[in-house]
C-alpha cells in the first residue's frame, strides 16, 4: 500500500439533537477505491453520520479531512462539489420529471447559460445507464413510472453524473431482488476499480462479506471498531461489537404470576400482500408481546393494520371475541385499541396544541354534552392522566412542542389511558427519547400492563424488546421466523435471526 | 382491567384555568399580541378616517354603512375561517352567494314570500356546500380543485337563472329590513345577524368538540385519524358550514340591495381568505381565530370606505389591500418564529 493520505477522514464527529446525542465522537477513514461498510443497529448513528457526510447536517464538533485537506461540508452542494454523492434509502427523485431530467437536476447541460440541452442530457444519461448495466431504461421516461429498483439505478446515475470520488449507499439492497443485487455489486466493483470509494450501509452481513473491504461498527453514536477486515472478522465478533453496550438500560421486573388466560386481542391470519405474511397472534391482559425486526420487516405495517389504519388483504382482528371491521381506525379505537405510532410528530401529536388537548383528543365525548366541551372537566382529566404517568412539566396547559421526546410519548400514552384503552400498540416507543428517560418509560409501560393492559411492542432495538416483553416474535421480511418467551432469547440470537433469517436449531 | 381515569369531581373549582400563570400573562394569552395589533390597526384607520374626512367618516350613517357592508362578507369569512382552520380552502363562496341570491329572488320563489326567500337562500348555500364536501371528503378531490369547479358551475347557473338581469325583490318584509325604521338601537338588523353568526362561530370553534376536531384535522390530519376522529365526516361538515354561511350572506345581500344578481359576491373568496389570513388563521391549518377574521373584515371594509370618501379609485384600494396582506403575514411569521 502506498502511504497515500486517506480520501476521507472524519474524526471526533459529534452531533446532538434535542434530547439525543446522535453522534458522540465518531472516527471514520475511507481509502480511495475501497468499499467501506458501516454497521450498527437502528439508532446507532449511521443515518446521522452519512447526513453529516452529505452536508445535510452540520456537526457540532470534530473535523473532516478530504484528500488530506480539512474541509467544511456546509451544504449538500458543497459536498457534491468535492465529489461526495449520497444515495439515500428513501430515494430523492422527482417523480414527475424524466430520467434524464432527474439525473441532471441542478446541473443541466445548457446552451447560452439557461436553455436546457435536452438531447445532450439524454445522451449522457443513456451512457451512464449503460455503464450501470441498465441500457433498457429510457432516459425520456418519467421516474414515477419506474420500479423501485430502476429508480435506484437512476439515483446512482445521478450520483455518477457528477465527478464523484465517494459514493455513500444507504441500504441499497433493501428494495432489490437477488439478481438486481448481483448487478448492484457488479456496479460497486466497477466503481472501486476506477478508484471511487464506496461507503456501504447494510444490515445484511453476507453482503458485507461479499463486497466489503473494511468495516466500521457504530454503536450508541460511537465508532466501537474502525477498519476491521470485512471478509475475515468473525460474525460473533461483529455482532458482539454491535450489541455490547456501555449503557445498560434498567428494565422493570416481570410479574411472577402469568397473565390471565382469556386473550383480549386475537389476530387471525392477518396479512397485507407485499408487506407481511399471514400472522396469528393472541394478546392477554397484563402481557407485553414484542415484535423484533429490522426496518422493512413489516413491523410497523403489522401494528397499523391491526389498528385499522391499513386495510388487510386477508385475516381478521377481534377484541374480546368480537371481530372488528377491518380498515377502520374508529372501530379499533371504540373496541379499546390505542396506538402510539412510530413517527410521533407526524402521526400522533397536534404540535400547535397544548398537552391537555393532545391528551383529550380521543375522548372528547367524555367531557362534552351535546358537543359542548366542559373545559374544567377536560383539564382535570388530562391532569389526572398525565400525573399518573409523571409527565413533566406538571402543567398540561403548556404547548406540547415544548416537551421532551419522552414526555411527548407519555402524553400519547396518557391519551389512551384517558380513553380507557385495553390494548396498547407501541411502535418504537423510545425513538427520540434520551437514554435517561427511557428507563422511566419502560417502567410506565410495565405498570400499565400490570394494571391489566395488553401491550404489543415494536422496536428495532433488540435489548428493548428482550428487556420489556414477556414473549417475542422475531420478524424478517414480513414473516415471523421465531417465537419464544423473552427469557429464552438473547440479543445475539435475535440479531442472528433478523439478519440471517436462518433459525439455527 | 384498567379503568378510564375519571376527572376529579369539582376539579373546575380547584384548578381554575391558567392558574399557573400570573394575571398579566393570562390577559396576554387571552388577547394575544396579534389580536391586539389588529385592533391597533383598526383604531389607526378610524383615526385616519376621522382626520381626513371628519364630518363624513364619523357620521353615524357612514359607520352604519361600514358595518352593514362588513356584515355580508363577514358572515362568509366566519365560514371560511373554519374551512381554512381545517387545512382546506373554499374558492366557491362568492359564486355560492351569487347563486343563492338569484335562486332566492326568482319570481317563483318570491311567491312564497319572506320565508321562501330565506329558506331558498340557505338551502341553496347548504346544497352547494354539500356537493363541495362530498367531492372533497369522500371523492378524494383537492379542496382547491373541487371548490374551483363549484365556483365556475355556480356562477354559470346563476347567470342561466337570471339571464344577466337584476331580479328585483317585491316582498315588503324583506325590503323593510334594509330601511332605517328597522334599526334596533341604531344598529341595522344585518349587523345583528353578523354579530350573532360571529358569536356562534366563536363558540363552536373554541368551545365545542366540532371546533376541536376542526383544529385537529387542520393541525395534523393523520394524527387526528389515528386518534379516532372521523376526518372525512368532519371535512364534509365544514364545507356544509361554509355553504350555510354563504346562504345567510346571500340573504343579507338580498336585504341590502333589494335584489338578486348573478354578479353578486364577486371575488368574495379572495376577500374572505385575505381577512382570515390577516386575522391570524393559518393557511396551512391547525390554528384559526374568529376574532381575528372579524377584525380583518372590519379593517378591509374601513379601508374601502375611507378610500371611497377620499375619492381614491378602487385600484389604489386593491394595492393597499395587497400591501396589508403582505405586512400581516410577515408580522405573523415573525411572531411565529418567536413563539417556537
Amino acid at each position: 500500500m502506498a502511504p497515500e493520505p486517506p480520501l476521507l477522514t472524519m474524526s471526533g464527529i459529534t452531533k446532538s439533537f434535542p434530547g439525543v446525542r446522535a453522534l458522540d465522537g465518531v472516527d471514520l477513514d475511507v481509502q480511495a477505491g475501497e468499499v467501506h461498510c458501516l454497521l450498527g443497529q437502528n439508532g446507532a448513528g449511521k443515518s446521522t453520520l452519512i447526513k453529516v457526510l452529505a452536508g445535510a447536517h452540520q456537526p457540532d464538533g470534530g473535523t473532516i479531512g478530504w484528500r488530506g485537506e480539512p474541509v467544511t461540508l456546509r451544504s449538500p452542494i458543497a459536498a457534491m462539489r468535492l465529489g461526495i454523492a449520497t444515495i439515500y434509502q428513501e430515494l430523492d427523485l422527482v417523480e414527475g420529471l424524466s430520467v434524464a431530467e432527474n439525473v441532471h437536476l441542478g446541473h443541466e447541460p445548457t446552451a447560452a447559460g439557461f436553455v436546457v440541452r435536452g438531447k445532450a442530457a439524454k445522451a449522457s444519461t443513456a451512457q451512464l445507464l449503460r455503464r450501470l448495466g441498465h441500457p433498457e431504461i429510457d432516459p425520456a421516461r418519467l421516474v414515477g413510472e419506474l420500479s423501485a429498483a430502476q429508480q435506484q439505478i437512476v439515483s446512482m446515475a445521478r450520483a455518477l453524473s457528477h465527478d464523484v470520488r465517494l459514493i455513500v449507499m444507504d441500504e441499497p439492497s433493501a428494495a432489490l431482488d437477488p439478481d438486481e443485487v448481483d448487478n448492484l455489486f457488479r456496479i460497486v466493483g466497477d466503481l472501486t476499480a476506477d478508484g471511487v470509494a464506496v461507503v456501504y450501509i447494510s444490515h445484511r452481513l453476507e453482503e458485507i462479506r461479499r463486497i466489503g473491504d473494511r468495516v466500521t461498527v457504530l454503536k450508541d453514536g460511537r465508532a466501537v471498531a474502525g477498519g476491521l477486515p470485512a471478509k475475515s472478522t468473525p460474525t460473533r465478533e461483529v455482532v458482539a461489537l454491535m450489541t455490547g453496550r456501555n449503557v445498560e438500560y434498567v428494565f422493570p421486573e416481570r410479574p411472577t404470576r402469568g397473565p390471565s388466560s382469556e386473550p383480549v386481542l386475537r389476530v387471525q391470519g392477518l396479512a397485507r400482500a407485499g408487506e407481511f405474511e399471514p400472522l396469528d397472534l393472541e394478546l392477554r391482559p397484563g402481557e407485553i408481546v414484542g415484535l423484533a425486526g429490522l426496518v422493512g420487516s413489516g413491523r410497523s405495517e403489522i401494528l397499523e393494520t391491526i389498528y385499522g389504519a391499513r386495510k388487510p388483504t386477508a385475516g381478521q382482528v377481534s377484541v374480546d371475541g368480537r371481530t372488528l371491521r377491518t380498515g377502520s381506525v374508529r372501530a379499533a379505537v371504540r373496541a379499546g385499541l390505542g396506538l402510539a405510532p412510530e413517527e410521533r410528530k407526524a402521526q400522533a401529536l397536534l404540535m400547535l396544541e397544548s398537552v391537555t388537548r393532545n391528551v383529550s383528543v380521543s375522548s372528547m365525548s367524555r367531557f362534552s354534552r351535546g358537543g359542548w366541551i366542559d373545559r374544567g372537566a377536560e383539564r382535570g382529566a388530562a391532569r389526572a392522566a398525565t400525573r399518573e404517568l409523571s409527565l413533566r412539566p406538571d402543567n398540561p396547559s403548556v404547548p406540547i412542542r415544548t416537551l421532551s421526546g419522552g414526555n411527548q410519548q407519555k402524553a400519547v400514552l396518557a391519551r389512551w389511558l384517558l380513553r380507557g384503552c385495553r390494548v396498547l400498540l407501541l411502535d418504537e416507543p423510545t425513538r427520540g427519547v434520551d437514554v435517561g428517560a427511557r428507563a422511566e418509560l419502560y417502567a410506565v409501560i410495565r405498570r400499565l400492563a400490570d394494571e391489566g393492559l395488553a401491550v404489543l411492542l415494536v422496536s428495532s432495538e433488540v435489548p428493548e424488546v428482550l428487556g420489556l416483553a414477556d414473549r417475542v416474535l422475531v420478524l424478517r421480511e414480513g414473516r415471523v421466523v421465531h417465537t419464544a418467551p423473552a427469557r429464552e432469547l438473547d440479543e445475539h440470537r435475535v440479531l442472528d435471526l433478523v439478519m440471517e433469517g436462518s433459525p439455527a436449531s | 382491567m384498567t379503568q378510564p381515569v375519571s376527572p376529579p369531581r369539582g376539579s373546575t373549582d380547584k384548578v381554575p384555568p391558567m392558574s399557573e400563570l400570573p394575571a398579566w400573562r393570562t390577559l396576554a394569552a387571552r388577547a394575544d399580541v396579534r389580536t391586539l395589533s389588529l385592533l391597533g390597526v383598526l383604531v389607526a384607520l378610524i383615526v385616519i378616517g376621522g382626520i381626513t374626512k371628519p364630518d363624513e367618516f364619523l357620521d353615524t350613517r357612514n359607520l352604519q354603512l361600514v358595518l352593514t357592508q362588513a356584515s355580508v362578507i363577514g358572515v362568509v369569512t366566519v365560514g371560511m375561517t373554519f374551512v381554512i382552520t381545517s387545512g382546506g380552502i373554499d374558492l366557491s363562496v362568492g359564486a355560492i352567494v351569487a347563486l343563492s341570491s338569484v335562486w332566492a329572488t326568482t319570481v317563483a320563489t318570491q311567491e312564497y314570500g319572506f320565508a321562501g326567500i330565506l329558506f331558498t337562500a340557505v338551502l341553496v348555500g347548504v346544497g352547494c356546500g354539500l356537493v363541495n364536501g362530498l367531492l372533497i371528503a369522500y371523492g378524494g378531490m383537492v379542496p382547491f380543485i373541487a371548490t374551483l369547479a363549484m365556483l365556475a358551475s355556480a356562477r354559470g347557473l346563476a347567470l342561466q337563472i337570471t339571464d344577466g338581469k337584476t331580479q328585483i325583490v317585491t316582498i315588503d318584509g324583506i325590503l323593510k329590513l334594509g330601511e332605517r325604521d328597522s334599526y334596533i338601537l341604531g344598529i341595522p338588523p344585518l349587523v345583528l345577524v353578523f354579530a350573532v353568526v360571529t358569536i356562534i362561530g366563536w363558540l363552536i370553534l373554541n368551545r365545542t368538540t366540532f371546533g376541536r376536531r376542526t383544529v385537529a384535522v387542520g393541525g395534523n390530519a393523520e394524527a387526528a385519524r389515528l386518534a379516532g376522529i372521523d376526518v372525512r365526516r368532519q371535512r364534509l361538515y365544514l364545507y356544509l358550514l361554509s355553504g350555510l354561511c354563504c346562504g345567510i350572506a346571500a340573504f343579507l345581500l338580498i336585504i341590502l340591495s333589494g335584489s338578486g344578481q348573478n354578479t353578486n359576491g364577486n371575488l368574495y373568496e379572495l376577500d374572505a381568505i385575505a381577512a382570515a389570513i390577516i386575522g391570524g388563521t393559518l393557511l396551512s391549518g391547525g390554528r384559526g381565530t374568529i376574532t381575528g377574521s372579524v377584525l380583518g373584515v372590519l379593517i378591509f371594509t374601513t379601508i374601502t370606505n375611507i378610500f371611497a370618501l377620499n375619492n381614491l379609485q378602487s385600484d389604489v384600494q386593491q394595492i393597499a389591500k395587497g400591501a396589508i396582506i403582505v405586512a400581516a403575514v410577515l408580522v405573523q411569521r415573525r411572531t411565529a418564529a418567536h413563539s417556537t
